[in-house]
Formats: C-alpha cells, structure tokens, sequence
C-alpha cells in the first residue's frame, strides 16, 4: 500500500477499478510504475457481498442517475437504470458471471467481412487475433479460465442439464460448462467454487476472479498502488502542448482534489468513460477532450440480448449454483443466410425469486406473469447474446438538464435498434424456444433486454485517427500520455461476453505504457 | 400527547388467518394470525391496497400475509405526504368510477375497473412497489420455492446444484465431474 503526493507529476492514474482499470494497474506496479487508481465506489470484500439480490445491488451497483432515449426497450423499461454496471472497488467484476470467450479472426474484420451495411457505422479493429492471442493466453492464466491452462469445466447444474437435453434434441453439437474465471478446483490462493448461486451478487467464495481480490491486492503488495475508493473523477486537465496534466476528481468528503500524472487511464466503463471526457472539454478541445473526430460517445454498443424462461412439469431449480453454467456456440458465427450479419451465443443464466417478475415482462403485471412465477421451481432460462452494429448516433451526451449529486451532468444514453439487431435477436427467441420446446417446456417466455451489463465502443479504437479516439494501444490520437482502457476501446462489439477482450488488453496495454515512459515518449 | 392520539385515530390494523392450504408459510411463522399495524393508512385503505396487489400479481394460493408486506411497505412510503396523497386518491378513484365500494364488487368487475386505471401513477406505484416487495421475502421464499441466501449453507455444491434426474445426465466432456 502507497501513497503517491497529489503533486507527484511521475505517477499514472487510473479512473477506475474493475476490469481494464484493476488489471492495468497491477501490470504497471509488477513492472515498476507508481499508480494512482481513482475509484468512485467503496471497498468491499468477500465477507461483506450479502446472498441478496436486492440489497447487493444497492450496495455494489452504479446508481447514480442518468436518463436514456431511443427505441431500445430499455428506454421504457428501465429509464434511468438502462446499464448495469457497478460502483466499487473492482467494479463490474465483482457482480460479472465469468463467462470468458475469445474473440474470433472475423469479429476483428467486421468492415470487411460484413460488408458496408445500412446505417451502420461499422469499422475493422486495427488490431488482428493474431497480435492479440499471447494475451489472450495472460488474460486466461491470470484468471484461471476453466477449459484453458490444464484446469476442468465446471460440473453443470440442473438449469444446465435441461440446457444440454434441449440443445442435443435441435441439434447442437457444441454445448458445455463453458470457459469461466471461476474456479473448478482450488487455484491462485482462492477455493473452487460451492455453487453458491449468487455469481451476480459478488461471490462469497471468491472462487470467481474478480480484480477486488485478484490484481488489486496483488498490485498493493508491491508498494507502488496508491488506491483511493470513494473518489470519483470529474475532469481530465491538460496542459499547453495538449498533453494530459492530472485529474480533478470529489474526495471521500466531497471536497475537489487535483491530483497530477504523467499518464491519465480511463476505465470507467463505456458510459463514464466518454462522459468524463466530454465533461473535460476546454478551448483547446471544445467538443470534448481527445474528441477531434468527433466519435467519443458514439458506437454505442451493448450486445443484441434476450431471455427466454421456459416451465416444465419438473423441478430444475434453476437458481442453485452458476449463473452462467452452460454455452451453445453453434449460432456464433457469420452466416448471412439467416438474415443477419455475425451471431449471437446462447448461455444460461439464472435470475433468483425477488428479481423474477422485475424481469420477467417488464412493467407487466396480471396473470400472465404470475402464472409463470408460479412455476419459479420448475424453471429453466438462457440468454441470448450476440454482436450488435455500431451507430454512429447510438451514443453517450451530456445531459445538461439532469445533474447528479456532484452538480455534474448525468449522461443520456441513446441505443436504437439496428434492424440486424431485431433480427438477431428473433432468430436467438426461435432457436432458444425451440431448445426447452423440445424437451416438453409447458410455458415460454421471451423476454426483452434487462438493464445493459455488457457495454462497449464509445472511445473506439481506429487505425484512421478521424473514424476513432484510440489507436490499437487504447492510446489516444490526439492526447499521446492518455489510454483508454476498457470496452470503451473496441472497434466492434463481437459475440462474445467482452471481459476477457478488455483484460488482455489491459495486459498489453500496460506493456506498452511502460515501454512507451522507457523511451520518454510520454 | 394530541397529535399521538389524532395520529392512532387515523392509522389502521389489517389482520388475517394463515390459511391451511400455506403450509410452507406456517412453518416459518410463529403463529396462524397475523396482524399489521398502519400508520398512515386507514384499515379500509390498507385493504383496498392488499386486494388491489392481489389483482395485480394473482397468485391464487400465496396466503394475504405476503400481500400485506406489500401494504406494509406503501404505508411507510405514506409517511411522505406527496405519497400518501398519491395513494389515498388512487383509492377514492377506484371507489369514484363505480357504482358503490370497490372492495365490495365483483372481482371481475374489480378487475375491469384496475385495467382502466393501469396507467395511472398510483398504479404504476403499488405495481412497482409489489414487484419487489411481494417477491423479495421469506414467505414469497417459501412458497414459490426459491431458497434463498446460501453461502451460510455451503452453497449448492451438496444440496442439490444437479439433482436434476428427469432428463439424462449430460456426458463429462460437456459437465464434468464435481
Ligand atoms: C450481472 C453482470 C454479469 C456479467 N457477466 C459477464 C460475463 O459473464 N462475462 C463477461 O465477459 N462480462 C460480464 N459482465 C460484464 C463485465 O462486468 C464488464 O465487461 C467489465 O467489468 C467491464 O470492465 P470495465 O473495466 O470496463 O468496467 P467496470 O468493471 O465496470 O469498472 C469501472 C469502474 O470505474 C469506476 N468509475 C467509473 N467512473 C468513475 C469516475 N468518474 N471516477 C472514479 N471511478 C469511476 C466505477 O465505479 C467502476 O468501479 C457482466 C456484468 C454484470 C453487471
Ligand atoms: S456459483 Fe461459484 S462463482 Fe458463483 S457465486 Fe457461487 S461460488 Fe462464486
């Protein structure tokens, strides 16, 4: 444990703790550099995460306000909660469900691949699988994904076995445990996991990796991490030349604190992270700090989604043990011919009794909703998610009406539909009815989007420096000593759960940071 | 003091018997009777909000103790005035649009007079408040099946995680062995 002076001009800061900005600082402490990581929410631990879905999410979710548009559901459904990400130490890595998958060759080539589709901002990553896979393979180590590295699947759960009956009797080939950073055995100092069940409400195990017991005490033990929970940034400075100066951000006792740096990182997650640099616009950067192209808070991304629950004449019990506890893979890759461009997987997923009829039909209410709670014991569910497109007008602004509790502009969250994502998001409804159809499902229930958990591409990377804010090191164009470092930075959203994507990159990231300060280049 | 007692005058009691057909619930009670005390509604008021729940969240079996924590949480939402306002003409609505009591029609005509109001805020404020509420307990717990906090417990791992046995059991290449 550090502690860096609020005028120590050599230091790096990171906004933020969860994915990108846990394992960035790690990575720069194990090689040398001293960080400075700002983190909004507080600290919590594996003793104090609460087997309640409710009470967890008051005490780990971001909850600060912010107001959404756009024909999404998610507009009407959940107005000013249409993301859910989390505010504290570790953030969204501690309520993640682990779901750990690679990016594919073509999801970096989805411009070419594609082809130029109507309204849709599309863009390949400047970045192939090949530059990435060494990190792919830190990234799965570091986090102990099972199906890599030696280390078994987890055994399935009853919502798994009616998945995999299901999926057998339609056809797909391919369905398993899935690659998670939850431990099957013991691993890393942490125990393999009890099928708690509560993967969403902070695991109380810690058998899944979460940067709150992983990297950030790992990165504390090197006296280099100066950690500061309860400190939520406000605004990037920068200097003459136009290089980043520090960080203004609200102490624990809501006083404005300026803190210096050498190298300002942001993973705030990709609704704070294209705020906090609109909210630091200046003369010299009037549409926003590293906003010359004007793409900061655009691209919006946050995955084609769906649930389907089904009831059976059976029990499943499908809340006891991991959230996710099963993939199919079958529909993930690019086949036009089902009228849509990329694929979606599907993967189980459990919601417990106190969030069911939140979102089973949201807003809903009547008999057709509590008939299938009615069932709740006898019921099994899995979640559609596939790549959405980029649109350009899909974004993140400053909502000048609204202001939270620091008198800072909330931030609007603008998501339409793409017509692709719709007819995604039917064919992922057909195929995963037909999977509990198949094995004699009494009720199914399609259900739109929950509150966004999966967010990307608003600060996305570019090999053009006008189509994007970042080059293929998070490194922004036109600011060289700041980085962007979490999903904010993908070029493309991809069909897969996006965690394991903004580790490795986080890997390389630091890798370069520190090459980049050898060489006095920032 | 006065305004304690002008204040019990407009508070209410909703009570009610467990029904035997809730035996998951009477196990974890300490008694079949139950009672709640109200501090901002009246007993009319509070019943008029329970039956109202009912209507909107029908479970046919789920004993009217679970619907009263519904109640129960409105009613401390009552203590603001903004609120309290919000429910009590939400409540004289549903008596205005009809020929008599609300809460003494049918339950069909009951319905149809919930279905005209369904976009109003006062509905929309009950709905939302049960969707939480009337799911998020012990009782609820109980009843729907659900097992709630389990770390305390050991988790799943050997309480059932996969006793699932009316299907086949997946090969260990797709589920590996605990
Ligand atoms: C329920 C749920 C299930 C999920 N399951 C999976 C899964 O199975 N697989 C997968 O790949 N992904 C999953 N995700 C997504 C995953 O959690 C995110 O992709 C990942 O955590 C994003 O990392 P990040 O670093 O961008 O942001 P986060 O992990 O969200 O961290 C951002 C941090 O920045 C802090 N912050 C933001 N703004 C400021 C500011 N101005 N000042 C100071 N601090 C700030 C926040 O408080 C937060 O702690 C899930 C998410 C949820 C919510
Ligand atoms: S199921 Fe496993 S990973 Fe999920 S909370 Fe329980 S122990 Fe943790």
């Amino acid at each position: 444990m550090a502690t860096h002076g609020n005028t120590d001009t050599s230091v790096v800061v990171i906004v933020g703790s969860g994915a990108g900005g846990g394992t960035l600082a790690n990575e720069l402490c194990q090689k040398g550099v001293n960080v400075v990581v700002l983190e909004a929410g507080a600290r919590e631990s594996t003793g104090t995460f609460i087997n309640d879905e409710w009470a967890s999410f008051e005490q780990l979710a971001w909850r600060d306000r912010r107001t959404s548009s756009g024909s999404w559901r998610l507009a009407t459904d959940f107005p000013n909660l249409p993301v859910w990400v989390c505010k504290t130490v570790g953030g969204s890595t501690t309520h993640w469900s682990g779901c750990s998958l690679r990016m594919r060759e073509h999801e970096f080539n989805a411009r070419r691949v594609y082809g130029d589709i109507d309204g849709a901002n599309l863009l390949d990553w400047p970045l192939s699988l090949g530059e990435l896979e060494a990190f792919y393979e830190s990234a799965e180590a570091k986090m102990g994904v099972t199906r890599t590295n030696g280390i078994p699947g987890l055994p399935g759960n009853n919502n798994f076995k009616v998945f995999y009956n299901g999926a057998k009797r339609v056809g797909y080939d391919d369905c398993h445990t899935g690659r998670l950073a939850i431990n099957s055995r013991p691993r890393d100092g942490r125990p393999a996991c009890q099928q708690l069940g509560f993967c969403s409400q902070g695991c109380k195990t810690g058998a899944k990796w979460s940067t709150l017991y992983t990297e950030i005490p790992a990165a504390q033990a090197t006296g280099r991490l100066d950690l500061r929970p309860g400190c939520h940034a406000s605004r990037i400075e920068h200097d003459k030349t136009g290089k980043v100066t520090g960080v203004i951000y609200f102490d624990p006792n809501g006083n404005e604190q300026r803190q210096l740096a050498r190298v300002v990182c942001v993973a705030g997650n990709a609704i704070e992270t294209p705020r906090l640099l609109l909210m630091s616009e200046s003369s010299q950067f009037p549409d926003g700090l590293a906003n010359g192209s004007g793409e900061v808070g655009r691209n919006y991304q946050r995955h084609t989604t769906g649930t389907v629950y089904a009831t059976f004449n059976e029990p499943v019990h499908m809340y006891r043990g991991a959230t996710v506890a099963g993939i199919i893979s079958a529909e993930s890759d690019h086949r036009p011919e089902r009228g849509f461009a990329a694929g979606y997987q599907l993967e189980t997923v459990s919601v417990g009794l106190p969030s069911i009829a939140s979102f089973l039909d949201p807003g809903g209410w009547g008999r057709k909703v509590t008939e299938a709670i009615d069932d709740y014991a006898n019921m099994a569910a899995l979640w559609i998610i596939g790549e959405d497109l980029p649109q350009s007008d899909n974004r993140i602004t400053l909502n000048d009406n609204e202001k939270d509790q620091w008198g800072l502009p909330v931030p609007n969250i603008h998501y339409d539909d793409h017509a692709n994502d719709i007819a995604m998001r039917n064919h992922g409804f057909r195929q995963g009815s037909a999977i509990y159809d198949a094995i004699g499902a009494r009720r199914i229930i399609q259900s739109p989007p929950f509150p966004s958990t999966h967010n990307m591409g608003t600060c996305r990377m570019s090999e053009d420096p006008l189509f994007g804010v970042v080059n293929k090191w998070g490194q922004a164009h036109e600011v060289p000593n700041l980085f962007i470092s979490d999903g904010s930075q993908f070029t493309t959203s991809a069909a897969v759960n996006p965690t394991l994507t903004i580790v490795a990159l986080a890997i390389r990231q630091a890798d370069w940071i520190a090459l980049e300060m050898g060489r006095r280049t920032i | 003091m006065t305004t304690r007692r002008a204040f019990i005058r407009t508070s209410g009691t909703i009570a009610g018997v467990l029904s035997l057909s809730s035996t998951s619930i009477i196990a974890l009670a300490p008694a079949r009777a139950w009672a709640l005390e109200l501090d901002a509604l009246t007993t009319v008021q509070g019943q008029t909000l329970l039956l109202l729940t009912r209507h909107i969240f029908p479970h046919d079996t789920l004993d009217d103790a679970v619907y009263a924590l519904v109640v129960k949480d409105l009613d401390t939402a009552a203590a603001d005035p903004h609120v309290a306002k919000l429910l009590v003409d939400g409540i004289n609505s549903l008596d205005a649009t009809t020929d008599g009591k609300w809460l003494d029609l049918s339950s069909e005509r009951q319905l149809q007079i919930v279905e005209s109001i369904a976009s109003d805020p006062f509905f929309e404020k009950v709905r939302s408040t049960a969707v939480v509420s009337l799911y998020n307990n012990e009782l609820a717990f109980a009843h729907f099946g659900y097992e709630g906090s389990s770390f305390e417990k050991g988790g799943y791992l050997n309480r059932g995680f996969d006793d699932l046995d009316w299907l086949p059991p997946p090969p260990v290449e797709a589920s590996p062995q605990p």
